[in-house]
């Protein structure tokens, strides 16, 4: 017993010199993900300042005014100190006033929604550099990524080129998720109906890491993919071999993609359809389902009155996504499908309306 | 110095007798209740302006049905006091009189609500219709079911009047019961402030 | 359709003897087991003819103290579940890696970590922290019992009927399948279609309303029925945290409440308040339910707080470093704890502003908080400290809990949040401040109260061996986390790739392991002091040399709590009174005003249950029944008026010599 005990310590402290190589949260590869880590090291120092003392002074008092120590000094009714009191208030609240301006500045600097202006330290964004955009969508259970200006699209695998910046807008298409690429930047939130954006840029190429950071079902620990660094040239050739290699992607692609599966391995679709993901975000790609952004409008506008009570069935997203073949209970209503044009293609050619700021997810109080 | 000896440790002759915390706790449960409320608030906040493309408060709301739905809480609220009052006078069959009017113009309100509700489902303007009619229907519903829990207290309390007459017991479940009712109306001011004066001028 | 399915489906709803899981071996074995163990339990107490004195002295008991224990005992019970499904993970995570995966398909593993996440919180987190005001805070404050005891004992029936709730679905159907707050969508009517969220929505539901009446409870107690003399400056420390916890439970509770109602609606009722279409909004649910769920937080660390203070300077031999200080400490906690909710998802989309201030509010917290550990350390300085094992208790947690806090401030930075949210390095931050600070000062309470409760010390052996085990089984089950976390791994996840983590995942069973070593020496220790209670008796009522009124009384105390109310002089009210020597009355007793136990509450809250296991099988004909019930026994209770009587000063007097007897053998 005791000497699997020693054995176990004993890799512990080999395992935590080695983990210094691994731990990709310190050792990151991208600008943003390495000023983030510099603010957990930055954090974590300042609280030492406190944490250390109080250890330390936890031990010394425990041993020092132990029962047996007849020798120290003992008072039982010193209770107060104003002086003292002044210090134990005063100490935390000057650790948090640095560490509040730390926060302020890096929370507005490192903004997931802020466009980058460096590449990194020493370099600036400059006007000539093309970002490269990307559309992320998190199905259930992977990850679809659209090149808008490359008209191609992948499951399962992003590439980007090295010192680029990255636009990525997310969705997801039923529950929630979060996108995270430990090497590259910080997560946020894929949620089904909204957008939330992530600049960030990789500045080293390699093989990454990516997945869904936030429980979103059965196949969530298979929800991985991984992120590809290459220098410029590299990704251009692949960007030439999702052309060549995949099939394409259109609406009835995209519903069958949608399903839910696991452990998807890597697709690549040569061709995407225009403002697919549009309409993903919209819940719109089924062409009978209207697209919440002119639903927001009509709602904005107050609605379409009674005569409009009965139209659900070109609302419900949920339902039909459902997780189960159990028969749905509910009792069985009558509805009018058709209301403002029959054929729903014209409905959706005439309101293809991005508008991040509606639905985005951005909070406000 | 026999400062000592005056101060005294325990009280030996039983004259310490806690107060009474019923109204006290009462009234805690009450704020708490006012914070489910305040969700629900919140919620039809949010939700309020989300019809899914459907009908919206101008389709739906009646003013003049909702008036005198309000006018029958506010009376109730009035004959509770009656009530409280004649209960101070300590006389009996006069305040179970009020409790009388005050469960029917309760049971009005409630009978109102019930029948604007029907109206709006027979329209096919169910709650699952959209988000705003979800939070619309579920805060209402919300106050309604209170004040229906309410008449059901109040009848119960009349019985247990008639029975015992007004006992220290009975005077105490009858003040509670008076908070209840005045919280369940100031909650009603809310509504119709938020939901249907608002909602009509939106 | 034929007929008799249809008659089935009305009989039984969704219930049918396919959510029995015979085909799952792992459930099946845990059912036999607990079979086994529940039946031996029951044949036990029928061969010991102990039903009656069970049910009458203590189901049906509206004697604070009883109910204190009841629901202590209801924790620790609900401890090993919830540290049973802790230790299936950590054999999961162990195993699965490249071509394993392990023993637990996802559809099991994602229930177990959802449910040790509620069971850990609301089921032994919530009975063992409110089982200690319930027992400590009357007696701190002198009085005799709770503002009302009826509620009292319906809390507590109700807060078991929403864990008998939660074990059952173990056995009938499953729980939850989406984390232990439930985010919709995913736990939605589209997403989770099967029971397990409904069982998590009615046990809570059932629970909170017990914790919600606690806590207006023990609130009226505190502020009503202090000793005279008794003035908020004057208070115990432990009672203040009581009061600012129920504060905090009152104002907190109605919000979970009105959520799950809303959940419920959309999964019961089909309604779109956090629906993906028809103008639903999910966010809304984040926001509220972290709106419950940060107070929660402070509703389990405050009262250990309390617990600590109280544990530092009777084991210091001194007086409290900073009382004033401390309360203030414990107030601004109270107040900041409403204004932090958003550092749970800084993640979701938020504008840089918003969450610079919820993540600068957090901060704001560790002042006060560092200020009460600094008043822990002061106390301690010129102190003659007993390092018996409540002390060896704060000690650990004076140790662990100020890296929790750490890691907490460090999340609390959104840019640092961005790349350790949801990974496991929360995960280890969260259990660093829940088990160093609240789980080892509940331990500390019991081990520092269980004398008063019950009139023999713990086996001061045993509790240090499990101290032991569980500082040191805490330390490698964590630390590796904080590794993991930084090398970028995620939580509840049942498989991996990288056969490199697998080490640290072994190293974190291997703390699992000390961890149940640490629980079955904490049996031990109960099972050997009960043996050896002769020997480690305590006749003066006062094992501790202590400062607060619960050691004026006798161990265990007397129904009535004290004989006469104590006037009260001084902040340590009993110190006070051993200081200047006051004496204990002995004669002059007068007939003391006490409730009448009753089995009401036990009856309300198991028709309560049944009532949410009807709407969990959407068994409709009895969910109207049992509600209808629920109501007719509420009115029918509130016919009897019957409900206190006197304890005769004769029998007083018996009580209370015999106390004077047992002193004078002491002395």
């Amino acid at each position: 017993m005791f000497v699997r005990v020693l054995r176990k310590v004993l890799l512990l402290t080999l395992a935590t010199l080695m983990a210094g190589c691994n731990a990709v949260v310190l050792h990151p590869f991208g600008d943003i993900a390495i000023q983030q880590r510099n603010l957990v090291v930055a954090s974590t120092v300042l609280m030492l300042l406190v944490i250390v003392p109080v250890i330390v002074l936890t031990f010394v008092f425990a041993w020092r005014y132990r029962q047996s120590n007849t020798e120290a000094v003992y008072e039982p009714d010193w209770h107060h100190s104003t002086a003292l009191e002044l210090i134990i208030w005063s100490a935390p609240l000057l650790i948090v006033i640095a560490l509040g301006a730390l926060t302020w500045i890096g929370t507005h600097t490192l903004d997931p929604y802020r466009p980058l202006d460096r590449i990194d330290a020493s370099r600036p964004v400059t006007a000539d550099m093309k970002p490269l955009k990307v559309q992320v969508v998190a199905l259930d259970w992977k990850w679809l990524f659209i090149y808008p200006d490359y008209g191609v699209a992948t499951v399962n695998e992003l590439a980007a080129p090295v010192d680029v910046p990255i636009n990525f807008q997310i969705t997801a298409s039923t529950v929630m998720n979060s996108f995270y690429i430990p090497a590259l930047a910080g997560q946020i939130y894929a949620m089904p109906g909204m957008e939330t954006r992530l600049h960030a840029v990789i500045n080293q190429a390699g093989d990454y890491e990516g997945f869904s950071a936030n429980y979103s079902g059965a196949g969530f620990s298979g929800m991985r993919f991984r992120f590809k660094g290459m220098s410029g040239d590299d990704f251009d050739r692949w960007v030439a071999r999702v052309k060549v290699g995949g099939s394409a992607l259109q609406r009835d692609a995209y519903m069958q993609l949608e399903k839910p599966s696991e452990r998807e391995p890597v697709h690549y679709f040569a061709t995407a359809t225009a403002g697919l993901y549009d309409k993903i975000l919209n819940m719109c790609v089924d062409p009978s389902k209207m697209c919440m952004s002119d639903m927001m409008k009509i709602d904005a506008k107050g609605g379409l009155g009674m005569e409009s009570v009965y139209n659900i069935s070109r609302l419900a997203y949920d339902k039909p996504r459902r997780r189960d073949q159990a028969a749905i209970s509910t009792p069985r209503r009558e509805y009018v499908t058709a209301l403002c044009a029959s054929d729903p293609e014209v409905v959706l050619s005439s309101v293809v309306v991005p508008a991040p700021s509606e639905v985005s997810a951005r909070f406000a109080p | 110095m026999s400062a000592d000896e005056a101060i005294s440790y325990y009280d030996m002759k039983g004259e310490h007798h806690p107060e009474n915390g019923t109204m006290l706790g009462f009234w805690l449960y009450l704020m708490s209740d006012c914070l489910v409320f305040a969700v629900l608030f919140a919620m039809y906040g949010v939700l309020g302006g989300n019809y899914a493309a459907g009908p919206g408060p101008k389709e739906l709301f009646e003013l003049p049905v909702v008036a005198v739905n309000t006018s029958m809480l506010l009376f109730s609220s009035i004959t509770y006091g009656f009530a409280m009052l004649e209960m101070a006078r300590n006389r009996k069959s006069a305040t179970l009189s009020w409790l009388a009017i005050t469960g029917l113009f309760g049971a009005a309100f409630v009978g109102l609500e019930l029948h604007e509700f029907a109206h709006l489902i027979s329209e096919g303007a169910v709650p699952q219709r959209s988000a705003f009619l979800s939070s619309f229907f579920t805060l209402v519903g919300t106050h309604g079911l209170h004040v229906s829990f309410g008449i059901v207290w109040l009848v119960t309390l009349m019985v247990q009047v008639g029975k015992g007459g007004l006992t220290v017991e009975n005077r105490r479940r009858l003040s509670c019961l008076s908070l209840f009712w005045h919280f369940l109306d100031v909650v009603w001011i809310g509504v119709f402030t938020f939901v249907y004066l608002m909602g009509v001028l939106r | 359709m034929d007929q008799r399915s249809e008659l089935m489906h009305t009989l039984f709803g969704r219930l049918s003897w396919e959510a029995v899981p015979l085909h799952e071996p792992i459930l099946l074995i845990t059912f036999i087991v607990t079979a086994i163990l529940g039946m031996s339990l029951l044949g036990y107490i029928s061969y010991a003819r102990k039903w009656s004195y069970l049910y009458h002295e203590w189901f049906c008991s509206i004697d604070h103290k009883k109910i204190g224990m009841m629901y202590i005992v209801l924790g620790l019970v609900m401890l090993l579940r919830g540290f049973a499904d802790a230790i299936m993970m950590r054999m999961q995570q162990a195993m699965s890696f490249g071509d394993s995966v392990g023993y637990l398909p996802p559809h099991h593993y994602d229930q177990i970590f959802t449910a040790h996440g509620v069971i850990m919180i609301f089921f032994v987190a919530m009975p063992l922290v409110t089982g200690l005001m319930n027992y400590v805070v009357p007696l701190q404050i002198g009085a005799r019992d709770v503002a009302f005891p009826f509620l009292n004992n319906f809390s507590f029936w109700m807060t078991a009927a929403g864990a008998v709730l939660v074990m059952m679905s173990l056995f009938v159907g499953e729980f939850a399948r989406t984390g232990w707050l439930a985010y919709p969508p995913l736990s939605g009517p589209a997403y989770s279609p099967d029971v397990g969220v409904d069982y998590y929505i009615w046990s809570l539901q059932i629970a909170g309303v017990g914790t919600l009446l606690s806590g207006v409870n023990l609130l009226a107690t505190i502020i009503k029925m202090r000793a005279p003399g008794m003035g908020l400056m004057k208070m115990p420390i432990f009672t203040w945290t009581a009061l600012c916890t129920n504060v905090l439970i009152v104002a907190a509770f109605p919000v979970l409440t009105a959520v799950l109602v809303l959940l419920s609606l959309d999964r019961y009722a089909g309604m779109n308040f956090f629906s993906n279409d028809f103008g639903g909004n999910a966010m809304m649910y984040v926001n509220l339910i972290w709106i419950w769920g940060h107070p929660e937080v402070y509703i389990l660390i405050l009262p250990v707080f309390g617990v600590f203070s109280e544990v530092v300077s009777t084991f210091s031999g001194k007086r409290l470093f900073g009382y004033a200080s401390m309360v203030y400490a414990t107030v601004v906690i109270t107040i900041l704890s409403y204004l932090v909710w958003l550092h749970h998802f800084f993640t979701m989309g938020s504008g840089a502003s918003v969450n610079s201030f919820f993540g600068i509010t957090t901060m704001i917290i560790s002042i006060p908080t560092g200020a009460k550990m600094f008043n822990w350390l002061f106390t301690m300085y010129r102190g003659r400290i007993r390092f018996e094992v409540p002390m060896l208790w704060t000690m650990g947690f004076m140790f662990t809990f100020v890296i929790g806090g750490m890691t907490g401030v460090l999340l609390a930075v959104p840019p640092a949040d961005f790349v350790l949210h949801n990974s496991l390095f929360l995960v280890a931050h969260f259990h660093n401040v829940i088990i160093g600070g609240v789980v080892f000062g509940v331990f500390a309470g019991i081990n520092f109260w269980f004398p008063k409760a019950t009139g023999f010390k713990l086996d001061p052996f045993w509790g240090k061996v499990s101290f032991w085990f569980w500082l040191s089984g805490f330390w490698f089950a964590f630390m590796p986390l904080y590794v993991l976390g930084l090398m970028g791994v995620t939580r509840r996840l049942s498989h991996f790739e990288d056969p490199s983590l697998q080490i640290w995942f072994q190293i974190a069973a291997f703390g699992a392991l000390l961890i149940l070593f640490g629980i079955i020496a904490m049996l031990v220790q109960i099972v050997v002091s009960i043996r050896n209670r002769e020997a480690l008796r305590d006749h003066t009522g006062d094992p501790w040399n202590g400062r607060t009124l619960e050691w004026s009384t006798s161990s265990p105390p007397p129904a009535y709590n004290f004989a006469f109310t104590p006037n009260v002089h001084e902040q340590d009210a009993w110190w006070d009174m051993k200081a200047r020597g006051s004496q204990r009355p002995t004669a002059g007793f007068i007939p003391i005003h006490m409730p009448k136990n009753t089995a009401a509450g036990l009856v309300l809250a198991g028709i309560a249950m049944i009532c949410g296991f009807a709407l969990i099988w959407h068994i409709w004909w009895l969910a109207g029944v049992s509600f209808a019930c629920l109501i007719g026994g509420a009115i029918y209770h509130s016919f009897n008026y019957d409900r206190d009587f006197h304890i005769p000063a004769d029998e007083v007097r018996v009580v209370e010599n015999q106390r004077s007897r047992q002193l004078a053998l002491q002395a």
